[in-house]
Parts: structure tokens; sequence; C-alpha cells
């Protein structure tokens, strides 16, 4: 046999071939497993699982929820030939888990009960529990129908007009990083695609820098940062014990992290806590961040939202900036325009020379290109148009005034519902509560009390009361948005909150 | 070159010293190939500046349009609030009608519900949106894509980080279709690979397969088992009739392949700005199209959470009311006639102007653009004497061209191709091999 060249050669080439699929591909049955692909590889371990000859067919073969795959012949009118045919490529891919602020709206509409109210989504809500489209903003559509403006594409960078006022909004018109042309403003898709944008530029420059988040934060910061392949970790921040900030753990992380990291705050009305540091305590915060070499990057989401004054709510972002710090801020129309739909943001980055800000905004094009080529415009005229025109800018502050004063109001009703219905004594005030309050944080808010923190366990449990027996819904982690509540549902509230923290307890230990 | 300074600058952050300027490796990105002609174009200040830049549409006055359907969309929905309460419902029906669009309302795949559609940010936002997924799931992939294609696709596919190659696709002597060749690199490409195909209007040679061709690529798909993913950034603007422009796709789904599709309302609905666009792809059963649909969603949260309503409405709007959808159709055959007309009359001048070099190209592609054969130094010749402005390639948007311009621009290219370096391998062409490569329309 060994004497046949042609026979050696075959075997010998068989043996390769088979050497080299086995060792071919070791498969990535971690990443299976995280985004929910059923593989032949997570079935059989990865080990035995390097028998794995390309994708698709030979995957399918083996699939144990699907038959098995047909062979059809195939008439070209030339050729006939046996053809695996009508495989999908993507035969394994599972369900996406519900989106946990998302997915409560889905599950609100699907629920019949007339009782039935959304706390989930930090959207705003008249007290008829409609959306509200500002009248700022509808005059400012009006004209633009009426000047019939073209379609045509923005710049990459979006739309000028619009990146001026941002920016000036953000820092105040005057401020000297803006009279220096220090910010690199580039429009971008309301807060996500601001975020994702300035996540790429972190990935792409400053490869292995880490981000750090705050415990809580919001649920959709995790997934930016995981998709833009940026390592994240956490930072203390809320403190259940005093129902406000952990702020000497919150120091001891920013400390303890690796020097030249950058630390993700919220500019004001945090989400989910709703808790900021006051003016000494954001001093102390650039502190750190300086003597570390670390880089502030903001989250200003609600500006005019906290306190009802667009200057106060962007006094942490200016604190930092005129300390001559560099640093990166992501904003968001969606709530004080209430441009929710429209998308509109902006990525800002601050930085130590006109030079420096011209290549950074470079760069922030070049990862906006093939993201989505240049952003939409529609949004973007509307904030040029209000912000830009006086009158129109001073009925925006008006309209936020009566929208802030709105969710104070029904913040003080549920709280004096709360003091009635509970007779246990408790002292149900709050803290400083924006949008968002967490649920326990209402319920641990004594200081006569001193209780040991809920478990885990029993915060779903409260949620999952609220939800299952009182039909309102909010987000798991048990925050509650208060801009979809109204004075008339407040007394039904306090009811649900009243009975989720007595009776849902179940193996709480105090 | 931003690595190598990042792997330089990387050891700067283990000093001690206060790094105040975070941004010193930051190079300047270098220009986009497509936007910077515009730029250019905007920063001229002469009065007889072309710009054949961009694909945007323009009316023979060298205007941007407003269709009158947009119009009419517009007045329909003013007035009507648009909240985020309304946008997934907004957002779900627009998917629906951009896959009859696509598939064709009476396809299988429509009425099975086979397919697991998203509405995208135009046609980039569709093909990153894609590039994603498939790097989520297919990690190991890697694409096809045409040679030459439109350049913002290396970007997204490598942004991506899927890897990437090439297909044989343009046959510079020919200007025409290198269809033995693609033919090859298909057959070439290991099994189950990824490859991007234009479905009409390739872009940026306005060559595209006959029929025939076609479905002979759509079998060799069958035979290896490639993906197919479309780009359909032009649907009405190369024969001037959507379902006709749609005719690729449609044999590969005669076929049973499970493809993939972007589409854009970017230039059929003159809709720039507003980033309305949808992905698609085929599934087995509603099942699987559940799930994929739940996985480019949640890839679509963390890059932007939804995309915007505005021009989704503008869409949804249009394709849902008849009247509203006839005139569409009516308008989209106009823009492509006007084109068409354009590179009649160009192709005209040229002659009269007696050119020697063989101009038939102009009238053979379709879509928005000619593939002129220009080269880089004719291009910037072109910019600098005569203000006409295009991408390096020497592909022109017919949509800049006006009966206006025309024989300005006719004038200018015969001035610079006159002792031009296209003479030799041009002249010798053998016309009737031309003929082959001729888009039926």
């Amino acid at each position: 046999m060994f004497q046949s060249p042609p026979l050696l050669a075959a075997l010998l080439i068989s043996f390769a071939l088979g050497s080299v699929y086995s060792i071919e591909d070791i498969p990535d049955v971690d990443g299976d497993r995280d985004f929910g692909i059923q593989s032949f590889s997570l079935s059989l371990g990865q080990e035995k699982g390097k028998v794995r000859l390309g994708s698709g067919n030979l995957t399918v073969w083996f699939h144990k929820e699907k038959s098995n795959p047909f062979i059809n012949t195939k008439s070209s009118g030339r050729i006939s030939m046996a053809v695996a045919v009508n495989v999908s490529r993507f035969e394994g891919i599972t369900m996406a888990p519900p989106d946990p602020i998302l997915g409560v709206s889905e599950a609100f509409k699907a629920d019949n009960d007339e009782k039935k109210l959304n706390l989930g989504v930090g959207a705003y809500r008249t007290e008829e529990l409609q959306p509200y489209v500002l009248n700022v903003v509808k005059k400012a559509e009006n004209l633009m129908l009426e000047r019939g403006e073209y379609k045509e594409y923005l710049p990459i960078e979006g739309l000028a007009a619009f990146n001026k006022v941002t920016a000036e909004l953000l820092l105040g018109a005057d401020n000297t990083v803006i009279k220096q042309q220090r910010v690199a403003t580039v429009q971008g898709l309301s807060g996500t695609g601001s975020l994702r944008l300035a996540a790429a530029l972190i990935e792409r420059y400053f490869p292995g820098a880490k981000v750090l988040i705050s415990s809580p934060t919001w649920g959709n910061h995790k997934n930016i940062f995981n998709d833009a392949r940026v390592p994240w970790s956490e930072y203390r921040y809320y403190d259940p014990k005093t129902v406000g900030l952990d702020f000497e753990g919150m120091i001891a992380d920013l400390k303890a992290a690796p020097e030249g990291s950058f630390i993700l705050l919220h500019g004001c009305a945090h989400n989910p806590t709703g808790i900021d540091p006051t003016p000494e305590q954001w001093e102390k915060i650039a502190d750190v961040i300086q003597e570390k070499n670390h880089i502030p990057f903001f989250d200003v989401a609600y500006q005019g939202f906290a306190s009802g004054s667009l200057d106060a709510d962007a006094a942490s972002v200016r604190l930092f900036a005129a300390r001559g710090m560099e640093l990166l801020v992501a904003q968001s129309y969606s709530k004080n325009l209430g441009l929710y739909a429209e998308r509109i943001g902006a990525i800002n980055v601050i930085c130590s020379s006109v030079d420096a800000a011209a290549r950074v905004k470079s760069q922030l094009k070049r990862l906006a290109r093939p993201m989505y080529s240049n952003p939409p415009v529609h949004g973007a005229r509307i904030v040029a148009n209000v912000v830009g025109d006086p009158t129109l800018f001073d009925e925006w502050k008006a309209e936020m005034d009566m929208m802030a004063g709105r969710i104070k109001g029904v913040r003080q009703k549920l709280f004096d519902s709360l003091s009635a219905k509970d007779k246990s004594g408790k002292d149900w005030s709050l803290y400083k509560a924006d949008w968002h309050v967490l649920l326990h944080r209402i319920e641990q808010s004594s200081v006569k009390i001193q209780r040991k923190p809920t478990s885990r366990s029993n915060k779903k449990k409260e949620s999952e009361n609220m939800t299952n027996k009182w039909h309102v819904y909010m987000t798991k982690d048990g925050r509650i948005s208060l801009a979809g509540l109204n004075l008339a549902k407040c007394e039904y509230l306090a009811d649900a909150i009243v009975d989720s923290y007595h009776n849902a307890k179940g193996l709480n230990s105090v | 070159m931003w690595r190598h300074q990042l792997m330089t600058t990387s050891r700067c952050f283990s000093t001690s010293i206060r790094a105040l300027h975070w941004w010193d490796h930051v190079c300047p990105a270098p220009k986009d190939p497509i936007t910077s002609v515009t730029e250019a174009f905007l920063a001229d200040t002469s009065p007889v500046k072309i710009n054949l830049g961009v694909g945007a549409y323009r009316d023979d006055e060298g205007k941007p349009v407003i269709l009158q359907c947009l119009r009419d969309a517009e007045a329909k929905i003013a007035g009507c609030d648009f909240l985020e309460s309304i946008s997934s419902a907004v957002s779900s029906k627009l998917v629906e009608e951009s896959v009859k669009l696509v598939y064709g309302k009476d396809s299988d795949v429509i009425k099975e519900g086979r397919y697991a559609g998203v509405q995208a940010l135009s046609g980039t936002g569709a093909c990153r949106l894609f590039a994603e997924f498939q790097k989520r799931f297919h990690p190991e992939s890697q694409i096809y894509l045409p040679n030459p294609t439109w350049s913002n696709h290396h970007n997204i596919w490598r942004d991506a980080q899927v890897q990437q190659n090439t297909f044989s696709y343009y046959h510079p002597d020919l200007k025409g279709l290198n269809f033995t060749a693609l033919m090859d690199d298909v057959k070439n490409a290991p099994d189950g690979s990824f490859f991007l195909l234009h479905p009409c209007a390739h872009n940026p040679t306005g060559v595209d397969p006959t029929e025939e061709q076609w479905r002979e690529i759509s079998h060799q798909f069958k035979v290896k088992n490639h993906f197919p993913f479309f780009d359909m950034a032009y649907q009405g603007f190369a024969s001037g009739d959507l379902d006709r422009d749609a005719l690729s796709i449609r044999i590969f789904l005669e076929d049973g392949h499970l493809l993939g599709c972007a589409q854009s309302f970017a230039k059929n609905m003159g809709l720039y700005g507003h980033r309305v666009g949808c992905l698609s792809v085929l599934c087995n059963d509603m099942k699987q199209a559940v799930a994929i649909k739940s996985q480019l969603q949640k890839i679509a949260r963390a890059m932007y959470s939804s995309p915007p309503v505005h021009g989704t409405s503008l869409v949804s709007t249009v394709l849902s009311d008849p009247d509203i959808k006839a005139l569409w159709v009516k308008e989209v055959k106009g823009m492509a006639n006007r084109i068409q007309t354009m590179r009649t009359n160009l192709q005209e001048s040229l002659w009269q102007l007696g050119s020697s070099l063989n101009w038939q190209h102009i009238t053979n592609q379709v879509g928005m653009f000619c593939f002129s054969g220009l080269t880089p130094k004719q291009v910037d010749w072109l910019a600098r004497e005569f203000h006409i402005y295009m991408t390096h390639d020497g592909r022109m948007s017919m949509a800049g061209v006006t009966t206006g311009n025309v024989n300005y621009l006719a004038n200018a290219i015969n001035e610079v191709t006159k002792y031009g370096v296209h003479t030799a391998q041009h002249l010798g062409t053998n016309l009737s091999s031309m003929s082959v490569f001729v888009h039926h329309s």
C-alpha cells in the first residue's frame, strides 16, 4: 500500500484535513451561552465540540430541536444538482430577554386591568396620563413646515446650528471653553447614541481603559459599554442604609480604580436613585478625579428637570470645566424637550486646546459614519429653533417649570397618602427625588427606624407584588417613575406600596 | 496608523506625570472620500461649479427636491402628535410596508411572516445592524464585498470587527461586469460565506448583472450555501420601476435563499436627512423571526435605542396610503427618467465635441452614478480648473447634471481626456463584446 504514491498522498491529505478540521476552530462556548445560541459546541462542551466543520449544514444535522435538513434537487435549467435548501444561517438564535425598562411598557400594554399604572419608562405624562408634546415644539415644527425645509443629508457631525446651541446650553454661552473653541460637539442619537459614540472613542483611543459606572445606574449603560467592548466596573453610589449617597464608598472606589479610568457621572437627577452629590461633594469628587488622572464622563439627560433651572442643573459639569479639566459630556433632549422619539442629543468633548478639539471631532465623525452616516435632521432643527429663539426659549423654560412642578405636586401627594394610609408610624418622607425614586428607597427613608436593608429577594417580591396584585408596573430594580404618576392615582399607588411593604416581606430579617 | 501612535503613547500612562492632555495621541481623521467632495464644493465660490459627488437627487435646476408625495404625507400627519407611545406602532407599519416593497406583497415570506424586520437608520444603519448581528452570531465569518463598492461598506464591517474580502465585479477595460471572474470568486470562496450584493444600480459603477446572470449567481450561491446580503439603496432608480429593480432579490427568493436585505429610503423618497431604512432577515418560520428580531433590537438598543419617528411616519404614510403611494411611484419614475435623459445628453455632447473615446458606458450603466473611467489626476484637474467635483474614483452622480450644465460638463471632460491616459486600452475595445454586458432596462 505504501508503495503507491497517489494512495499515500490521499491518506496523508485525509489525515491532514482531519487534523485541521479537528483543531481548526475552538468554539466560543461562552459567547454562545451569553448570546443565547444553541450550538453543537455548547451542548457537547468546548473540548468535544472541536469537530466542527464550519457553520451551517453540519451544525444543523445534530441540532436537537430541528428535524434533519432535507435535501432538494434543484434544477437551474442547465444542471441538476442536489443542494441543501432553506436552512437558516441563524437557526440556533434564541429570543433575547425583554429589555428591563422598555419591556415594562410592553407588559403594561398587555395588561387589561383598568386600574393599571405604568411607572416604568421615565417619560413625562400629563395629569391625564397622556404623553405631552411641548407647545414650543409644536410652534417650532409649524415654523419648519411653513419654511418647507429640505430634507438633505446633514454633515456627519450634525446640524451646525444645533451643535452651537447645545454646547452653549450646557456650558453657558460665555464660557471660556466655548470662546476658546475647545469643545468638540457632535450631534448624536439622543443620550444613547451620544454615549455610544463616546464609548467607541474610548475603545479606539484608550484600549483597556475602564469606565466606572455608579451602582446602581441606568440599565442601558452596561449594554452600551458591553457592545462597544469597553470594560467597566462599578463604584459605590447608593447607600440603602442611609437612603442616600454612599460618599465615602464612592470616593474610595474612585481612588482604588486604575489611573486614567473614565468615571461616568450623572450631571443631575441621578437615574434611578434621584440622589445627587452636593456642590461640596462635587468638588471633592473633582479633586479625586484629578489626583488619579481619571477622565470625567457626564451623562446629562435631565438638564432643566432636576431643579427646574437649566443653569443650576449644569453646575456640576461647569464646575469641572472651570477647573480646566478635559471631560466628556453626553446630552439628551428626550425628556426636557419631550423629543424622545426624535432621538436628539450630543456628545461634547472638552479638550485642552483648539487643535485637540478639532482632531477629536474628526475621529468622532469617523466613528459615526459607519454607524449611521449622518444624524437625523428633524429633532436637531426643533432644538435649534427653540433654543436659538429668545421668545421660544423663554416659553420653553416656563413649560419645563410647569412639568417639574407637576412632578413635585405628585410627589407631595404620594407621600401625604402614604403617611395617611400607613398606620405603622413609619416616616415616609423622601429626600430629593426627581423623576424617579426607588421603591425600597421610599420604604426605607426612615431615619427613626434603623433597619437592615431589605434583601435582594425581598425587593423583587415587593416589585412583583406591585405588579401582580396591584397592576403597577415598574422596573425590576424597584424604580418608580414619578413622571408617570398623576394626582388621581396617588392614593391607589400608596395603597399598593403600603401593602407590598408590609405583606410581601417574606424572609426579611430585621 | 492610530494603533501605532497608541502603542507609543500608552507607555505614557504608566508615568505619574499628570496628563492634562488626554487627546494628544489622536490624529486628525482622513476626510471621508464622499462627504469631503461636498465640503470642497461648498467652499468653492465659482458660479459655474457642479457637484457630482454625493448621490443625492437634484432637479433640472440643480436644486434638492421635496417630493410632492412627501408634502402630502407631511400635511396628513401635521397636527398628529408623534409621541413615543405610538412610535413603535409607526415603526412596525414601516417595516411591514418596506418588506412588501422589496419582496413583493404576495410573496410567501410576507404572507407567512417569515422575516425578522426592524427599522434602521437608513442604509448605513441597516448594514451596520446586520454587520453587528453577523459578528455576534457568526463571529468567525467574513464578508465578501464587491470590488469596487460604496466606500462606507468597508468602514461598516471593519468597525463591526468582521473580517472582509472582496470579490471581482467590475471590469475596468470593458466598463462592465466581469462575470467570469465574479463566478470564479463565488465558487472559490469557502462554503457558507457571507456576500454583499447590490440588487440594482450598483454603487459606484452603475453596472448590474443581467437577469440570466442573476439566476446563475443565485444557483451558485445555493451550491456553495453562501449567505446573500443585499444592500438596496436605489430601488426605483435603476429602471424607474420599483418591482423591476427588485428582480434580483426575487430571483433569490424563488430559489429559497434565506437572505438578508438592507433598504434605504434616502434616495427614492428623498428623505436623506431623516435616516429611514429597514433591515430584514428571512427565516424558516415565525418563531425564528421573532427571536432574530429581538436580537436585532437588542443591538440597536445599545447603539441608539430607537430610530427617529418623523421620517418613519412620513414613509409609513406614503407606503400605506394608496393615493400617496401612487403619486410616489410616479415621482420615482420621473426622477429615474430625468437621470436617464441626462446620461443620453452627456453622451451626445461628448460625441458632438468629437471626443474619440468610447462613452458607451454612460448610457449602459444604470442608476444614479456613472463610473466615468476618469483617473484621479483627471478628477483633480476637473475640480481645479473647471470647478467640477466628483469622487476620486471617477464616480459621477448623474443627478447633479442638468440641461443647464451638461454642455459645460461635456466640454470639461473632453478637455481633460483629449490627451489622456484613457486612450490606449480603450480605443481597441471590441464594441460587440461590450453589448454582452448591456443592462436590460
